[in-house]
């Protein structure tokens, strides 16, 4: 069976340090079925041209995820009355990732409309400061975990002020964001018990949303949640509340969980590359290209999923109605056809076309605060660490294959500038 | 020889943009990264200043780098197109 | 090569410019010169019927970006007056000769001027074309014109139209067609975008047409339309497409007239005899060449990325690339109304039914797909470019039309139309 369990392979964790010798192999094949125990099997994606017609053909959904199934109880007042009322309501008010136009394309415009210019161009100097603050604090060490110490509290800072979250409220949010994170690895969709957990985690930081809100529109401030909770777009489009609640927990789940693999993919790939930390030093002005290569080469997100609406014949095959796909982003990032010399990293590339934010309609929002944050991270570290070395590589990863990275990146120092 | 044009004639100092308008898809990556000198109106009119004086040299290079269709081309007579 | 070769490039806009630019690229280290017929440095057209008539920038600004470096010759300011190919020179229109041993031909196109002359020099008369009637028109728009009248409802003519709402002035567009856009987009399409147009507050007179401007003292006051209506406006921007400019070819044994200079598929120009000349090829507007897409139809196209693709292929060609590649991209172009875009790929001429694909007309964001004889032909977005690319696609290939089979956003049954062409 020759390609029967490289998806399997990808998602085994032993390769989560490094699954491109996996996606390289599944190139061989631009759109193969893979086996996964059911008897469609997934359909996944691995060259960059595959993978770039599939995310804008409209013969392809977002929809894929199953109906929502809470948990029995054993309370039948619960079982029969509440637990369908509420899975009614997930059900119609999934987040946009999950959606397609037109209902997407009004809620994205939405958080678009509130995600304006000026707000992110002040948390690009917010960033700079709170790198600076959260090196400062690190002054004496002669270690730093990369990921606890500054990958990990800028972003989530970073998006807690953007939306209006309560500084006291942040550390709740690190566990819920964690859990429900897990929503975009694809086992997790079939696992009873991931979505058991990931159904009480929504239920839980949605009650919190829902107060939050609530007090938005008591006393509004200049924030995202604040402006999506009162203000409509110029073409008419407000959120409703369960919109709203779930539009929020998106927004903050992937601000959590997605930067902090980039800032810390980017600390880890200098580190490998003395040189590229060496010249970023001498002109952060690198950082720009560095960091597109760097989501050519080490994307936060490996991969999505979507789901066939029609049978599409694409790269000698036939994806059928229907049909569980996967879009192995990252592998897309190392195809040879596209990328000279794919397995180098190299940010003197020209036209890098990577696939690291997705593409078409889905495109991911918060790329342009992960690129300023990630621009503010690096530059500092670059110029702030005295003799960085890593102090064990590979290092320990996250569970997950889907958003990839270290969860921790334990870098020796000697001192901090 | 003969009239040789002054390339300068009538023309600042500064950068050159230009955007090809066809592969623009606009992902507003470039007003975000350079909002002064991009902008969407509407869902996809892109508007961009294609004469950015030389001291926003960074922001257009942040701009020109992050268009997911690489459609932004730059001349930068200090640094080479 | 011989390193003591002369390219000469005639032609200062976008093609020439990204023709000597693929030459240089390619590896071409002789002699190059770019003749322009205007005193400036090549410019980028579509900013001047949007950013330069707002005001946002000057006309100056629009000098192109190159890669050229300083080891050029440019000749601007002196148009190309004739072709020697005997002699191998260009010949200017201050009589020097340049000597040429690979030519490019790049002169494009000018706008039709209105027909009567006299009409035509009115005080508050424009055509729109080049930088500078971009500059005049900016001028005269920013005077606060009490109303301005539109002549034609072409891409330009409703570029203009949309841009004088967003400033708040009152406009008129006139146009013979029962819709704008008929010719490109058909009847039934163009009714849509009109209809958006309209709801923005311009005043659409279709299915009509002017048949005399009136002066007073040498500026205009009115116009006087066929169907005996009068239309008060001080400024009149008369968009009735383009002409090519090939009569400087007129002499030369090529085979050349108002459609355009013939190439073979390669690029090379055709001679009278329908013989390609190996020294000289031709990009852009004023090309006429076989498109392999579409079963070898002649077409001169008058679009952006064709001028820049296309002559980077001729470049490439000049420079010493193999002939065998046919130039056959896709063509596509974009027009900018007012905040509205729409995008096109492939050529809607002879389509036999349109149909909406995604999105809604009636929301204003939608895809027309145009088929012919069972075929997809060509696709055009309304502000909805993202799905564009996916129907190119189908263009590109030839897909069955109507497309089957379930999509996102796509009408449950797909509706057919007559697209209104004839």
């Amino acid at each position: 069976m020759p390609d029967s369990s490289l998806l399997d392979q990808v998602k085994d964790f032993a390769n989560r340090p490094n699954p491109y010798p996996i996606y390289a192999k599944l190139r061989r094949n631009p759109v193969s079925r893979q086996d996964d125990g059911t008897e469609d099997g997934t359909w996944v994606a691995s060259t960059h041209g595959t993978i770039a017609r599939l995310l804008q053909d409209p013969r392809v959904s977002s929809d894929t995820l199953p109906p929502a199934d809470r948990p029995r109880t054993g309370n039948p007042l619960t079982d029969l009355i509440v637990k369908p009322l509420k899975d009614w309501m997930m059900d119609r008010h999934r987040v946009f990732i999950f959606r397609d136009p037109p209902d997407h394309d009004a809620l994205r415009s939405a958080v678009m409309h509130q995600f304006s210019r000026e707000r992110v161009q002040a948390m690009r100097a917010r960033s700079d400061r709170l790198v600076a603050d959260l090196l400062d604090e690190k002054r004496d060490a002669r270690e730093i975990d990369a990921v606890d110490d500054l990958a990990y509290p800028l972003p989530v800072t970073v998006i807690c002020e953007l939306f209006g979250v309560p500084r006291e409220d942040e550390p709740k949010f690190h566990g819920w964001a964690t859990q429900l994170a897990t929503a975009l690895e694809p086992d997790s969709l079939s696992n009873p018990e991931i979505r058991a957990k990931n159904s009480r985690t929504f239920d839980a930081i949605g009650g919190y949303m829902a107060d939050l809100i609530k007090e938005k529109r008591r006393h509004p401030q200049d924030d995202m949640l604040s402006g999506l909770a009162n203000h409509a777009t110029p073409a008419g489009v407000k959120m409703g509340d369960y919109d709203l609640i779930a539009t929020s927990i998106l927004m903050l789940v992937a601000g959590h969980e997605t930067t902090v693999n980039l800032i810390t993919n980017g600390l880890l790939t200098l580190l490998r590359h003395p040189d590229e930390l060496e010249r970023l030093r001498q002109d952060p002005m690198r950082a720009p290209r560095l960091i597109e290569e760097l989501l050519r080469y080490e994307p936060p997100v490996q991969f999505r999923t979507r789901r066939t609406l029609s049978a599409i014949d694409i790269a000698g095959v036939t994806i059928p109605e229907g049909a569980d796909l996967v879009l192995l982003l990252a592998a897309g990032n190392r195809d040879e056809s596209v990328f000279p010399e794919p397995e180098r990293f190299d940010p003197d590339r020209t036209g890098i076309r990577h696939l690291g934010f997705g593409g078409s309609l889905h495109y991911c929002v918060g790329a342009p605060l992960a690129r300023f944050e990630a621009e503010a991270a690096l530059t500092a570290l670059a110029r702030r660490l005295k003799a960085p070395r890593l102090v064990e590589d590979p290092p320990p990863y996250r569970q997950g294959a889907a958003l990839r990275g270290p969860e921790h990146l334990r870098v020796a120092i000697d001192g901090i500038a | 020889m003969s009239t040789r044009a002054d390339a300068s004639s009538g023309s600042p100092p500064g950068l050159r943009v230009s955007v090809d308008l066809n592969l623009c898809q606009a992902y507003a990556q470039c007003c975000y990264a350079a909002p002064r000198h991009f902008r969407i109106e509407g869902h996809e009119a892109l508007f961009y200043d294609p004469a950015p004086a030389a001291e926003d040299r960074d922001d257009i290079e942040r701009a020109r780098v992050a268009c997911p269709v690489q459609a932004i081309r730059v001349e930068d007579p200090g640094r080479g197109v | 090569m011989a390193p003591a070769e002369r390219a000469v490039v005639v032609g200062a806009g976008l093609a020439g410019l990204r023709g000597a630019e693929a030459l240089r690229e390619a590896g071409f280290s002789g002699s190059l010169t770019i003749v322009g017929a205007e005193p400036h440095l090549p410019y980028d057209r579509p900013p001047l019927s949007k950013h330069v008539l707002a005001g946002a920038i000057p006309a100056h600004a629009t000098t192109l970006p190159h890669g050229l470096g300083a080891d050029v010759d440019w000749q601007l300011g002196t148009p190309a007056a004739g072709l020697d190919r005997k002699a191998g020179t260009v010949r200017l229109a201050d009589g020097r000769a340049l000597p040429y041993d690979r030519l490019l031909i790049a002169t494009g196109t000018r706008a039709r001027p209105w027909p009567n002359p006299h009409e035509g020099r009115l005080a508050g008369v424009f055509t729109l074309r080049g930088r500078d009637d971009a500059a005049a028109l900016r001028r005269a728009l920013a005077a606060g014109p009490r109303r301005v009248l539109v002549i034609g409802g072409g891409f330009i003519g409703c570029e203009v139209a949309s841009l004088c709402r967003q400033l708040g002035l009152p406009v008129t567009l006139v146009e013979p067609s029962p819709t704008p856009l008929a010719r490109v987009l058909g009847r039934t399409i163009g009714a849509f975008i009109g209809a958006i147009h309209a709801g923005h507050g311009v005043d659409l007179r279709c299915g009509s047409e002017v048949e005399w401007l009136e002066g007073e003292g040498g500026r205009l006051v009115r116009a006087h339309c066929t169907d005996g209506s009068r239309i008060e406006a001080e400024l009149a921007v008369v968009a009735l497409g383009a002409v090519r400019n090939t009569e400087w070819l007129d002499g030369a044994g090529l085979s050349a007239d108002p459609g355009g200079v013939e190439c073979d598929g390669a690029g090379y120009v055709l001679d009278a005899e329908g013989h390609p000349d190996p020294q000289i090829a031709a990009a852009g507007d004023v090309a006429r060449f076989p498109h392999p897409l579409y079963d070898g139809r002649r077409v001169a196209l008058e679009h952006w990325s064709h001028a820049v693709a296309q002559a980077a292929h001729a470049g490439r060609l000049l420079a010493g690339a193999p002939p065998d590649a046919a130039y056959g991209a896709l063509p596509t172009f974009w027009s900018t109304q007012g905040d509205l875009v729409v995008k096109s790929a492939g050529l809607t001429e002879g389509a036999d039914a349109v149909a909406i694909t995604q999105g809604n007309p009636a929301d204003g964001r939608f895809i027309a797909l145009y088929g012919r004889a069972g075929r997809c032909i060509a696709a055009v977005s309304v502000d909805s470019a993202r799905w564009l690319p996916a129907h190119a696609e189908m263009v590109a290939t030839g897909a069955p039309f109507p497309p089957e089979g379930a999509a996102t956003d796509r009408p449950k049954g797909i509706a057919i139309f007559d697209p209104g062409f004839s």
